[in-house]
Protein backbone atom coordinates (compact mmCIF):
# COMPACT_ATOMS: atom_id res chain seq x y z
CA UNK A 1 0.00 0.00 0.00
CA UNK A 2 1.09 3.55 -0.69
CA UNK A 3 2.66 5.59 2.10
CA UNK A 4 0.17 8.39 1.57
CA UNK A 5 -3.15 7.60 0.00
CA UNK A 6 -5.72 10.29 -0.72
CA UNK A 7 -9.04 9.58 -2.35
CA UNK A 8 -12.01 11.73 -3.21
CA UNK A 9 -10.82 14.58 -1.01
CA UNK A 10 -13.01 17.69 -0.95
CA UNK A 11 -12.47 20.88 1.00
CA UNK A 12 -14.61 24.01 1.20
CA UNK A 13 -13.93 27.35 2.83
CA UNK A 14 -17.50 28.56 3.23
CA UNK A 15 -18.91 28.59 -0.28
CA UNK A 16 -15.45 28.43 -1.83
CA UNK A 17 -14.91 24.87 -3.11
CA UNK A 18 -11.12 24.75 -2.83
CA UNK A 19 -10.28 21.06 -3.33
CA UNK A 20 -12.59 19.31 -5.76
CA UNK A 21 -11.90 15.63 -5.43
CA UNK A 22 -8.20 14.93 -5.05
CA UNK A 23 -6.89 11.40 -5.65
CA UNK A 24 -3.22 10.92 -4.95
CA UNK A 25 -0.93 8.02 -4.10
CA UNK A 26 2.52 8.77 -2.69
CA UNK A 27 5.02 5.93 -2.50
CA UNK A 28 7.86 5.56 -0.02
CA UNK A 29 10.78 7.67 -1.29
CA UNK A 30 8.73 9.75 -3.71
CA UNK A 31 9.77 13.36 -4.14
CA UNK A 32 6.72 15.19 -5.36
CA UNK A 33 6.69 18.77 -6.55
CA UNK A 34 3.33 20.54 -6.38
CA UNK A 35 3.03 23.45 -8.73
CA UNK A 36 0.21 25.69 -9.86
CA UNK A 37 -1.11 29.22 -9.78
CA UNK A 38 -1.61 31.07 -6.56
CA UNK A 39 -5.01 30.10 -5.18
CA UNK A 40 -5.15 26.74 -6.95
CA UNK A 41 -5.25 24.88 -3.62
CA UNK A 42 -1.64 23.70 -3.18
CA UNK A 43 -1.24 24.89 0.40
CA UNK A 44 -4.66 23.67 1.37
CA UNK A 45 -3.86 20.20 0.01
CA UNK A 46 -0.59 20.07 1.99
CA UNK A 47 -2.29 21.32 5.11
CA UNK A 48 -4.99 18.67 4.95
CA UNK A 49 -2.30 15.98 4.86
CA UNK A 50 -1.30 16.74 8.44
CA UNK A 51 -4.69 17.85 9.63
CA UNK A 52 -4.10 21.61 9.80
CA UNK A 53 -7.17 21.90 7.60
CA UNK A 54 -10.14 19.65 8.16
CA UNK A 55 -11.44 17.46 5.36
CA UNK A 56 -15.09 17.79 4.29
CA UNK A 57 -15.24 14.61 2.29
CA UNK A 58 -12.93 11.81 1.28
CA UNK A 59 -10.24 9.70 2.86
CA UNK A 60 -6.64 10.26 3.82
CA UNK A 61 -4.33 7.47 4.97
CA UNK A 62 -0.72 8.02 5.99
CA UNK A 63 1.21 4.87 6.80
CA UNK A 64 -1.90 3.16 8.11
CA UNK A 65 -3.26 6.11 10.10
CA UNK A 66 -6.53 7.19 8.52
CA UNK A 67 -8.85 10.16 8.52
CA UNK A 68 -12.32 9.39 7.13
CA UNK A 69 -14.20 12.58 6.30
CA UNK A 70 -11.98 14.40 8.77
CA UNK A 71 -12.52 11.97 11.67
CA UNK A 72 -9.55 10.17 13.16
CA UNK A 73 -6.51 10.44 15.37
CA UNK A 74 -4.96 13.75 14.33
CA UNK A 75 -2.00 13.60 16.67
CA UNK A 76 -1.05 10.10 15.55
CA UNK A 77 -1.21 11.34 11.98
CA UNK A 78 0.93 14.36 12.71
CA UNK A 79 3.66 12.25 14.26
CA UNK A 80 4.10 10.69 10.84
CA UNK A 81 3.96 13.90 8.86
CA UNK A 82 6.54 16.67 9.24
CA UNK A 83 5.82 20.13 7.95
CA UNK A 84 8.03 23.08 7.04
CA UNK A 85 6.40 26.46 6.47
CA UNK A 86 7.19 29.42 4.27
CA UNK A 87 7.59 31.68 7.32
CA UNK A 88 9.82 29.21 9.28
CA UNK A 89 7.62 29.58 12.40
CA UNK A 90 10.45 28.80 14.79
CA UNK A 91 9.61 29.27 18.46
CA UNK A 92 11.33 32.60 19.18
CA UNK A 93 11.68 32.05 22.93
CA UNK A 94 13.64 28.82 22.47
CA UNK A 95 17.15 28.23 21.13
CA UNK A 96 17.70 26.28 17.92
CA UNK A 97 18.48 23.19 19.98
CA UNK A 98 15.39 23.63 22.17
CA UNK A 99 13.23 24.14 19.09
CA UNK A 100 14.35 20.75 17.82
CA UNK A 101 14.07 19.06 21.23
CA UNK A 102 10.59 20.29 22.14
CA UNK A 103 8.38 17.79 20.30
CA UNK A 104 10.49 14.69 21.07
CA UNK A 105 10.43 15.79 24.72
CA UNK A 106 6.76 16.60 25.22
CA UNK A 107 5.12 14.40 22.59
CA UNK A 108 7.36 11.33 22.62
CA UNK A 109 8.40 11.87 26.25
CA UNK A 110 12.02 10.95 25.52
CA UNK A 111 14.71 11.70 28.10
CA UNK A 112 16.77 14.87 28.02
CA UNK A 113 19.82 12.91 26.90
CA UNK A 114 17.94 11.26 24.05
CA UNK A 115 16.37 14.48 22.80
CA UNK A 116 19.69 16.30 23.01
CA UNK A 117 21.30 13.60 20.90
CA UNK A 118 18.48 13.86 18.38
CA UNK A 119 18.80 17.64 18.25
CA UNK A 120 22.57 17.44 17.71
CA UNK A 121 22.12 14.82 15.00
CA UNK A 122 19.46 16.86 13.17
CA UNK A 123 21.28 20.18 13.44
CA UNK A 124 24.39 18.46 12.10
CA UNK A 125 22.35 17.12 9.20
CA UNK A 126 21.27 20.64 8.22
CA UNK A 127 24.80 22.00 8.76
CA UNK A 128 24.10 24.00 11.90
CA UNK A 129 25.71 22.04 14.72
CA UNK A 130 27.43 25.23 15.91
CA UNK A 131 24.07 27.01 16.34
CA UNK A 132 22.61 24.79 19.05
CA UNK A 133 22.47 27.64 21.55
CA UNK A 134 21.52 30.43 19.15
CA UNK A 135 18.07 32.01 19.31
CA UNK A 136 16.09 32.31 16.06
CA UNK A 137 16.55 36.09 15.88
CA UNK A 138 20.31 35.55 15.86
CA UNK A 139 20.08 33.43 12.70
CA UNK A 140 19.72 34.32 9.04
CA UNK A 141 16.53 33.35 7.23
CA UNK A 142 18.26 30.42 5.56
CA UNK A 143 19.59 29.20 8.89
CA UNK A 144 16.17 29.57 10.52
CA UNK A 145 14.58 27.53 7.77
CA UNK A 146 17.21 24.82 8.19
CA UNK A 147 16.49 24.71 11.93
CA UNK A 148 12.80 24.35 11.04
CA UNK A 149 13.69 21.36 8.84
CA UNK A 150 15.76 19.85 11.66
CA UNK A 151 12.83 20.40 14.04
CA UNK A 152 10.45 18.52 11.75
CA UNK A 153 12.99 15.71 11.18
CA UNK A 154 13.42 15.22 14.92
CA UNK A 155 10.03 13.50 15.08
CA UNK A 156 11.31 11.03 12.48
CA UNK A 157 8.35 11.57 10.17
CA UNK A 158 7.48 9.22 7.33
CA UNK A 159 6.82 12.09 4.99
CA UNK A 160 7.81 15.75 4.94
CA UNK A 161 5.61 18.53 3.61
CA UNK A 162 7.29 21.73 2.45
CA UNK A 163 5.16 24.74 1.55
CA UNK A 164 7.18 27.24 -0.49
CA UNK A 165 9.98 27.00 2.01
CA UNK A 166 12.32 29.26 0.05
CA UNK A 167 9.80 31.94 -0.92
CA UNK A 168 10.47 34.16 2.08
CA UNK A 169 14.25 33.98 1.68
CA UNK A 170 16.65 36.43 0.12
CA UNK A 171 17.83 34.95 -3.20
CA UNK A 172 21.36 34.25 -1.94
CA UNK A 173 19.97 32.09 0.89
CA UNK A 174 17.73 29.89 -1.27
CA UNK A 175 20.39 27.40 -2.29
CA UNK A 176 21.53 26.43 1.20
CA UNK A 177 17.96 25.38 2.00
CA UNK A 178 17.42 23.60 -1.31
CA UNK A 179 20.70 21.74 -0.76
CA UNK A 180 19.34 20.35 2.52
CA UNK A 181 16.12 19.26 0.83
CA UNK A 182 18.07 17.64 -2.00
CA UNK A 183 20.17 15.74 0.53
CA UNK A 184 17.00 14.52 2.29
CA UNK A 185 15.65 13.34 -1.04
CA UNK A 186 18.90 11.52 -1.74
CA UNK A 187 18.64 9.78 1.65
CA UNK A 188 15.24 8.44 0.64
CA UNK A 189 12.94 10.78 2.58
CA UNK A 190 9.46 11.00 1.13
CA UNK A 191 8.80 14.63 0.26
CA UNK A 192 5.83 16.62 -0.97
CA UNK A 193 6.82 20.16 -1.74
CA UNK A 194 5.03 23.18 -3.07
CA UNK A 195 7.64 25.11 -4.99
CA UNK A 196 8.21 27.77 -7.58
CA UNK A 197 11.73 26.53 -8.19
CA UNK A 198 10.99 24.74 -11.46
CA UNK A 199 14.58 23.64 -12.05
CA UNK A 200 14.65 22.12 -8.59
CA UNK A 201 11.33 20.40 -9.19
CA UNK A 202 12.65 18.91 -12.39
CA UNK A 203 16.07 17.90 -11.10
CA UNK A 204 15.12 16.55 -7.67
CA UNK A 205 11.50 15.50 -8.03
CA UNK A 206 10.44 12.15 -9.44
CA UNK A 207 6.85 13.26 -9.84
CA UNK A 208 5.27 16.57 -10.69
CA UNK A 209 1.71 17.57 -9.91
CA UNK A 210 0.14 20.58 -11.56
CA UNK A 211 -2.88 21.86 -9.68
CA UNK A 212 -5.51 24.00 -11.32
CA UNK A 213 -8.76 25.24 -9.75
CA UNK A 214 -8.66 22.70 -6.93
CA UNK A 215 -7.96 19.67 -9.09
CA UNK A 216 -4.89 17.73 -10.09
CA UNK A 217 -4.87 18.91 -13.67
CA UNK A 218 -1.81 17.10 -14.94
CA UNK A 219 0.82 14.93 -13.33
CA UNK A 220 3.74 12.74 -14.23
CA UNK A 221 7.50 12.64 -14.57
CA UNK A 222 8.67 16.26 -14.30
CA UNK A 223 11.26 15.91 -17.06
CA UNK A 224 8.60 14.70 -19.44
CA UNK A 225 5.58 16.83 -18.63
CA UNK A 226 7.51 20.07 -18.22
CA UNK A 227 9.10 19.58 -21.62
CA UNK A 228 5.86 18.51 -23.23
CA UNK A 229 2.75 19.68 -21.34
CA UNK A 230 -0.43 17.85 -22.34
CA UNK A 231 -2.82 20.61 -21.27
CA UNK A 232 -2.85 24.25 -22.38
CA UNK A 233 -3.09 25.31 -18.70
CA UNK A 234 0.22 23.68 -17.79
CA UNK A 235 1.77 24.99 -20.98
CA UNK A 236 0.69 28.52 -20.05
CA UNK A 237 1.93 28.08 -16.53
CA UNK A 238 5.36 26.80 -17.49
CA UNK A 239 5.74 29.55 -20.05
CA UNK A 240 4.96 32.13 -17.37
CA UNK A 241 7.34 30.80 -14.73
CA UNK A 242 10.26 29.24 -16.57
CA UNK B 1 -18.57 57.39 75.96
CA UNK B 2 -16.34 59.95 74.36
CA UNK B 3 -12.88 58.93 73.23
CA UNK B 4 -10.27 61.45 72.21
CA UNK B 5 -8.38 60.33 69.06
CA UNK B 6 -4.91 61.64 68.41
CA UNK B 7 -3.73 61.77 64.80
CA UNK B 8 -1.46 58.86 65.63
CA UNK B 9 -4.50 56.85 66.80
CA UNK B 10 -6.15 57.54 63.47
CA UNK B 11 -3.08 56.52 61.50
CA UNK B 12 -2.59 53.39 63.59
CA UNK B 13 -6.17 52.29 62.99
CA UNK B 14 -5.94 53.08 59.32
CA UNK B 15 -2.76 51.03 59.03
CA UNK B 16 -4.64 48.13 60.59
CA UNK B 17 -7.41 48.54 58.01
CA UNK B 18 -4.82 48.96 55.25
CA UNK B 19 -3.37 45.58 56.16
CA UNK B 20 -6.72 44.00 55.29
CA UNK B 21 -6.90 45.93 52.04
CA UNK B 22 -3.48 44.59 51.16
CA UNK B 23 -4.38 41.05 52.22
CA UNK B 24 -7.62 41.11 50.25
CA UNK B 25 -5.85 42.50 47.17
CA UNK B 26 -3.20 39.80 47.31
CA UNK B 27 -5.72 37.01 47.77
CA UNK B 28 -7.96 38.29 44.99
CA UNK B 29 -4.98 38.67 42.71
CA UNK B 30 -3.41 35.28 43.37
CA UNK B 31 -6.63 33.26 43.43
CA UNK B 32 -8.16 35.40 40.67
CA UNK B 33 -5.04 34.86 38.57
CA UNK B 34 -5.21 31.11 39.04
CA UNK B 35 -8.92 30.97 38.25
CA UNK B 36 -8.32 33.39 35.38
CA UNK B 37 -5.81 30.99 33.85
CA UNK B 38 -8.43 28.25 34.02
CA UNK B 39 -11.03 30.49 32.36
CA UNK B 40 -8.45 31.43 29.73
CA UNK B 41 -7.86 27.75 28.89
CA UNK B 42 -11.60 27.20 28.54
CA UNK B 43 -11.94 30.36 26.46
CA UNK B 44 -9.19 29.24 24.06
CA UNK B 45 -10.23 25.58 23.96
CA UNK B 46 -11.44 24.00 20.76
CA UNK B 47 -14.53 22.74 22.57
CA UNK B 48 -17.43 25.07 21.69
CA UNK B 49 -19.29 24.52 24.97
CA UNK B 50 -16.20 25.37 27.03
CA UNK B 51 -15.65 28.47 24.90
CA UNK B 52 -19.23 29.64 25.36
CA UNK B 53 -19.16 29.05 29.11
CA UNK B 54 -15.95 31.01 29.54
CA UNK B 55 -17.20 33.80 27.30
CA UNK B 56 -20.44 34.04 29.27
CA UNK B 57 -18.52 34.07 32.55
CA UNK B 58 -16.26 36.89 31.38
CA UNK B 59 -19.15 38.94 30.00
CA UNK B 60 -21.22 38.46 33.15
CA UNK B 61 -18.50 39.87 35.40
CA UNK B 62 -17.47 42.61 32.99
CA UNK B 63 -21.07 43.64 32.39
CA UNK B 64 -22.19 44.09 36.00
CA UNK B 65 -20.90 46.42 38.75
CA UNK B 66 -18.52 44.87 41.26
CA UNK B 67 -20.85 45.99 44.03
CA UNK B 68 -23.71 43.87 42.64
CA UNK B 69 -21.38 40.89 42.38
CA UNK B 70 -20.49 41.30 46.04
CA UNK B 71 -24.15 41.69 47.01
CA UNK B 72 -25.05 38.53 45.18
CA UNK B 73 -22.29 36.55 46.87
CA UNK B 74 -22.99 38.07 50.29
CA UNK B 75 -26.80 37.90 50.23
CA UNK B 76 -27.26 35.10 47.69
CA UNK B 77 -25.13 32.36 49.23
CA UNK B 78 -27.02 32.52 52.58
CA UNK B 79 -30.25 31.95 50.61
CA UNK B 80 -28.68 28.74 49.36
CA UNK B 81 -27.98 27.82 52.97
CA UNK B 82 -24.29 28.79 52.89
CA UNK B 83 -23.34 31.37 55.48
CA UNK B 84 -20.59 33.74 54.45
CA UNK B 85 -18.76 36.30 56.55
CA UNK B 86 -18.08 39.71 54.96
CA UNK B 87 -14.42 38.65 54.71
CA UNK B 88 -15.22 35.47 52.79
CA UNK B 89 -17.76 37.23 50.59
CA UNK B 90 -15.26 39.98 49.82
CA UNK B 91 -12.48 37.53 48.97
CA UNK B 92 -14.76 35.35 46.85
CA UNK B 93 -16.41 38.27 45.05
CA UNK B 94 -13.12 39.99 44.21
CA UNK B 95 -11.53 36.72 43.14
CA UNK B 96 -14.33 36.06 40.65
CA UNK B 97 -14.16 39.65 39.39
CA UNK B 98 -10.37 39.48 39.00
CA UNK B 99 -10.43 36.10 37.26
CA UNK B 100 -12.84 37.36 34.60
CA UNK B 101 -10.83 40.48 33.84
CA UNK B 102 -7.46 38.74 33.85
CA UNK B 103 -8.80 35.98 31.59
CA UNK B 104 -9.89 38.61 29.09
CA UNK B 105 -6.62 40.58 29.31
CA UNK B 106 -4.63 37.39 28.84
CA UNK B 107 -6.80 36.25 25.95
CA UNK B 108 -5.73 39.38 24.11
CA UNK B 109 -2.10 38.52 24.82
CA UNK B 110 -2.55 34.92 23.66
CA UNK B 111 -4.18 36.14 20.47
CA UNK B 112 -1.22 38.43 19.81
CA UNK B 113 0.93 35.31 19.33
CA UNK B 114 1.10 34.68 15.56
CA UNK B 115 -1.05 31.90 14.10
CA UNK B 116 2.08 30.27 12.67
CA UNK B 117 3.15 29.37 16.21
CA UNK B 118 -0.05 27.38 16.71
CA UNK B 119 0.33 25.71 13.34
CA UNK B 120 3.99 24.82 13.77
CA UNK B 121 3.38 23.32 17.20
CA UNK B 122 0.27 21.49 15.99
CA UNK B 123 2.22 20.05 13.06
CA UNK B 124 4.70 18.66 15.59
CA UNK B 125 1.81 16.73 17.19
CA UNK B 126 1.64 18.79 20.38
CA UNK B 127 -1.77 18.73 22.07
CA UNK B 128 -3.64 21.88 23.07
CA UNK B 129 -2.34 22.00 26.63
CA UNK B 130 1.22 21.31 25.46
CA UNK B 131 0.95 24.06 22.86
CA UNK B 132 -0.26 26.52 25.46
CA UNK B 133 2.32 25.57 28.06
CA UNK B 134 5.43 25.30 25.91
CA UNK B 135 4.81 27.59 22.94
CA UNK B 136 1.99 30.09 23.36
CA UNK B 137 1.99 31.14 27.02
CA UNK B 138 5.74 31.81 27.25
CA UNK B 139 5.36 34.26 24.38
CA UNK B 140 2.08 35.72 25.63
CA UNK B 141 3.61 36.22 29.08
CA UNK B 142 6.02 38.86 27.81
CA UNK B 143 3.12 40.89 26.47
CA UNK B 144 0.94 40.19 29.49
CA UNK B 145 3.14 41.41 32.31
CA UNK B 146 2.57 45.14 31.90
CA UNK B 147 -1.27 45.07 31.56
CA UNK B 148 -1.49 42.50 34.37
CA UNK B 149 0.45 44.70 36.79
CA UNK B 150 -1.65 47.61 35.54
CA UNK B 151 -4.84 45.71 36.35
CA UNK B 152 -3.61 44.97 39.86
CA UNK B 153 -4.21 48.69 40.53
CA UNK B 154 -7.89 48.14 39.70
CA UNK B 155 -8.00 45.24 42.14
CA UNK B 156 -6.57 47.34 44.97
CA UNK B 157 -9.08 50.10 44.30
CA UNK B 158 -11.85 47.51 43.91
CA UNK B 159 -11.33 46.34 47.48
CA UNK B 160 -12.83 49.65 48.68
CA UNK B 161 -16.26 48.48 47.50
CA UNK B 162 -16.18 45.61 49.99
CA UNK B 163 -16.60 48.18 52.79
CA UNK B 164 -20.27 48.32 51.79
CA UNK B 165 -20.89 44.72 52.82
CA UNK B 166 -19.18 45.52 56.11
CA UNK B 167 -15.68 44.21 55.55
CA UNK B 168 -13.32 46.28 57.69
CA UNK B 169 -10.60 47.23 55.27
CA UNK B 170 -9.11 50.68 54.72
CA UNK B 171 -12.25 52.49 53.53
CA UNK B 172 -14.53 50.97 56.16
CA UNK B 173 -12.00 51.78 58.88
CA UNK B 174 -11.93 55.32 57.52
CA UNK B 175 -15.73 55.68 57.67
CA UNK B 176 -15.82 54.48 61.25
CA UNK B 177 -13.00 56.82 62.26
CA UNK B 178 -14.63 59.74 60.46
CA UNK B 179 -17.81 59.15 62.43
CA UNK B 180 -15.97 58.85 65.70
CA UNK B 181 -13.58 61.76 65.28
CA UNK B 182 -15.75 64.24 63.34
CA UNK B 183 -12.68 64.84 61.19
CA UNK B 184 -13.79 63.33 57.88
CA UNK B 185 -11.51 65.47 55.76
CA UNK B 186 -8.38 64.45 57.66
CA UNK B 187 -9.41 60.80 57.85
CA UNK B 188 -10.42 60.39 54.21
CA UNK B 189 -7.38 62.37 53.14
CA UNK B 190 -5.25 59.80 54.93
CA UNK B 191 -7.32 56.95 53.43
CA UNK B 192 -6.74 58.33 49.95
CA UNK B 193 -3.03 58.66 50.71
CA UNK B 194 -3.04 55.01 51.75
CA UNK B 195 -4.54 53.86 48.45
CA UNK B 196 -2.15 56.08 46.58
CA UNK B 197 0.81 54.58 48.42
CA UNK B 198 -0.34 51.12 47.33
CA UNK B 199 -1.32 51.94 43.76
CA UNK B 200 1.22 54.48 42.58
CA UNK B 201 4.26 52.18 42.75
CA UNK B 202 2.25 49.55 40.85
CA UNK B 203 1.33 52.03 38.11
CA UNK B 204 4.93 53.19 37.84
CA UNK B 205 6.09 49.60 37.65
CA UNK B 206 3.52 48.78 34.97
CA UNK B 207 4.63 51.78 32.92
CA UNK B 208 8.29 50.89 33.19
CA UNK B 209 7.51 47.30 32.15
CA UNK B 210 5.57 48.61 29.18
CA UNK B 211 8.50 50.77 28.10
CA UNK B 212 10.91 47.89 28.56
CA UNK B 213 8.71 45.68 26.44
CA UNK B 214 8.43 48.22 23.65
CA UNK B 215 12.19 48.68 23.59
CA UNK B 216 12.74 44.92 23.57
CA UNK B 217 10.53 44.48 20.54
N1 LIG C 1 -8.09 29.77 5.96
C1 LIG C 1 -8.76 30.07 4.83
N2 LIG C 1 -10.01 30.61 4.90
C2 LIG C 1 -10.69 30.89 3.78
N3 LIG C 1 -10.24 30.69 2.54
C3 LIG C 1 -9.00 30.17 2.40
C4 LIG C 1 -8.21 29.83 3.54
N4 LIG C 1 -7.03 29.33 3.10
C5 LIG C 1 -7.09 29.36 1.76
N5 LIG C 1 -8.27 29.84 1.32
C6 LIG C 1 -8.70 29.97 -0.08
O1 LIG C 1 -8.52 28.72 -0.69
C7 LIG C 1 -8.06 28.86 -2.00
C8 LIG C 1 -6.78 28.07 -2.17
O2 LIG C 1 -5.77 28.64 -1.37
P1 LIG C 1 -4.35 27.97 -1.19
O3 LIG C 1 -4.51 26.54 -0.88
O4 LIG C 1 -3.61 28.81 -0.20
O5 LIG C 1 -3.72 28.16 -2.63
P2 LIG C 1 -2.22 28.11 -3.10
O6 LIG C 1 -1.38 27.61 -1.98
O7 LIG C 1 -2.23 27.22 -4.30
O8 LIG C 1 -1.87 29.51 -3.48
C9 LIG C 1 -7.89 30.35 -2.23
O9 LIG C 1 -9.04 30.80 -2.90
C10 LIG C 1 -7.83 30.92 -0.85
O10 LIG C 1 -8.35 32.23 -0.83
MG1 LIG D 1 0.19 28.56 -0.91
Amino acid sequence: MSLVSISGLHKHFGTNHVLKGIDLQVEQGDVIALIGRSGSGKSTLLRTINGLESIDEGELVVDGTALHHGEGDLRALRQKVGMVFQQFNLFPHLTAGQNVMLAPTVVKKLSKKETEDIAKEMLLKVGLSDKFHAFPDQLSGGQQQRVAIARALAMRPKVMLCDEITSALDPELVNEVLAVVQQLAAEGMTLIMVTHEMRFARDVGNKLIFMHHGRIHESGDPRIILADPQTPELANFTRAVM
Amino acid sequence: MFVQFTTWDIVRNLLEGGKWTLALSLIAFVLGGTAGLLVLFLRMARNRVAQALAKGYIELFQGTPLLMQLFIVFFGLPLAGIDVSPWLAAALGLTLFTSAYLAEIWRGCVESVPRGQWEASASLALGFTQQMRHVILPQALRVAIAPTVGFSVQVVKGTAVTSIIGFTELTKTGSMLANATFQPFLVFGLVAAGYFALCYPLSLYAKSLERKFHVAR
